[in-house]
């Protein structure tokens, strides 16, 4: 069982949770990747709103297979088609859709604390699937899956995180999350995108992919969001791609163990080369795939804490 | 707070490695040998249970059934109140269609852990038969269920505890009967 009701953020879990939601994903292995009938009865009857006020593919899609293989019952609304965009408060929507017995929100939103306030709108148990630059803590449970999986632990692993740091809730999730199993994170950017405190989370910082590239077990590439050159952050998608962009030049230099991981959608060619996305070392698949089965064990042990 | 005893000892390392010899012999018996028949041991210690009987049936025969694991917690119909705090992951390494499939377990009580085991294998493949070996019956069945092979039966009540040990998962091979000694004055 897990320590806390919500899954809202990385910070709030223990060692002991992550280990959990690792450990149950473990055992769903072998079900959804290893059999013909890939689902299980677990979630049988419950009932679970996807409600993605962000538009979303990758991570409702993600949800949504692993509702299916836990047999839960579940639903899907886009913020386009739902009654905020007519003016409706987010309190009365929540209300509304929870007066119809629902066990679980997984909530996806432009707003940061959107999930934490539904919380407090609902019985119901709430999983954050990404809310503005705050937390996206089930894109960092598949991460450190991914990462687990390929070197059998995670602590005392070196880990640089690299790109849009201060606009990211990947990072916001990923290197909490990191440093609580013991990791070593180190955190890439232009002085732009770094976060801004200088002992964030205890991790390392620096400005320079190079001067830390031979030394790191996982290389993990943020998408850098096309818009941001608008707003000057960065002067150009050539100067990016070639002070932070993973080339195969810089590949080569890694170390003969290390992983590539991205949360994807990917722009080749800006933060990660063509070729070195599809190379050997790229976990970026295996990255989709722990997707399913952390989601399933999340919402496995948040709905099994329930009396 | 309740003091559990040890009541009384029902099986001994001698009493349980005979039984899992008849048991051994009633498997080939009912099967007529060992070639078609698959040894399915429910987490966790039907998986040790499983491997001994797997060895007097080699013993026996001159051959060596499959072995899988199966995990039944995803089957549970307890499980909002009860989840499981560490989990094994089921294997199942052969193709079940057509095989004559031995679940085995250590005990029978209310039948609901072999009602999720059985969903949980139909989930594998259409097996031939599914039959049951259980080390211990303790009867108070809430389902239809019944065990085909059985070592002791036990008859027990509600608020006793019957523990099943066995190597190498526990230090010793014993079925022990435990119980709350109202004499103490623990009763509730």
């Amino acid at each position: 069982m897990l320590s806390v009701k919500h899954l809202i953020d990385t910070t709030s879990l223990t060692a002991d949770d992550i280990t959990q939601i690792l450990d149950t994903a473990k055992s769903f292995d072998p079900i959804v990747n290893g059999r013909n009938i890939k689902k299980v009865p677990a979630l049988r009857g419950r009932t679970i709103v996807n409600l993605f006020l962000e538009p979303s593919t990758r991570t409702l899609k993600s949800f949504e297979l692993a509702e299916k293989r836990l047999s839960a019952d579940s639903i899907s609304m886009g913020g386009a088609t739902s009654s905020v965009v007519k003016g409706e408060s987010l309190a009365d929507t929540i209300q509304t859709i929870d007066a119809m017995k629902v066990d679980m929100f997984v909530v996806r939103a432009r707003l940061a604390g959107t999930p934490q306030v539904i919380t407090q709108n609902t019985d119901a148990i709430v999983i954050n699937g990404g809310d503005g630059k705050h937390q996206h803590p089930t894109q960092a449970m598949l991460d450190l899956y991914t990462i687990r999986e390929h070197f059998g632990h995670l602590d005392g692993l070196k880990v640089a995180i690299v790109g849009d740091l201060a606009h990211s809730r990947v990072c916001g999730s990923l290197a909490p999350a990191l440093k609580t199993m013991g990791a070593d994170v180190t955190l890439v950017a232009p002085p732009t995108f770094q976060v801004g405190d200088p002992s964030w989370f205890g991790c390392n910082q620096t400005n320079h992919l190079d001067d830390v590239i031979e030394d790191m077990d996982v290389i993990y590439m943020l998408r850098v969001q096309l818009e941001r050159m608008e707003g000057a952050a960065i002067p150009s998608r050539r100067e990016y791609n070639r002070l932070y962009g993973l080339s195969l030049e810089r590949e080569a230099r890694m170390k003969d163990n290390a992983i590539i991981c991205h949360p994807g959608p990917m722009n080749r060619g800006m933060e990660i080369d063509a070729e070195v996305a599809d190379c050997a070392r790229s976990r970026i698949l295996n990255q989709v795939n722990a997707g399913v089965l952390t989601r399933m064990a999340e919402m496995y042990l948040l709905m099994g804490g329930e009396e | 707070m309740d003091q559990a005893i040890l009541k009384a000892v029902i099986m001994d390392e001698q009493a349980m490695d005979r039984a899992i010899t008849r048991i051994a012999h009633e498997i080939i018996e009912h099967n007529e040998g060992a070639d078609s028949i698959a040894l399915v041991g429910i987490l966790r210690r039907g998986v040790p249970l499983a491997e001994r009987l797997a060895d007097k049936i080699e013993a026996i025969e001159g051959v060596r059934p499959k072995i899988g694991k199966l995990d039944i917690s995803f089957y549970r119909d307890d499980f909002s109140s009860h989840i499981a705090p560490v989990l094994h992951a089921t294997e199942i390494m052969f193709p079940i269609d057509g095989v004559d499939i031995v679940l085995v377990d250590d005990v029978l009580y209310t039948g609901r852990t072999i009602r999720a085991a059985l969903d949980a294998l139909m989930d594998y493949g259409r097996a031939k038969s599914v039959q049951l070996a259980v080390m211990v019956d303790r009867g108070h069945r809430e389902l239809p269920i019944r065990a085909d092979y059985v070592g002791k039966n036990v008859p027990s009540s509600h608020d006793e505890d019957v523990r099943v040990s066995v190597t190498p998962l526990d230090e010793k091979n014993s079925v022990e009967i435990w119980g709350i000694d109202k004499s103490l004055g623990g009763a509730k």
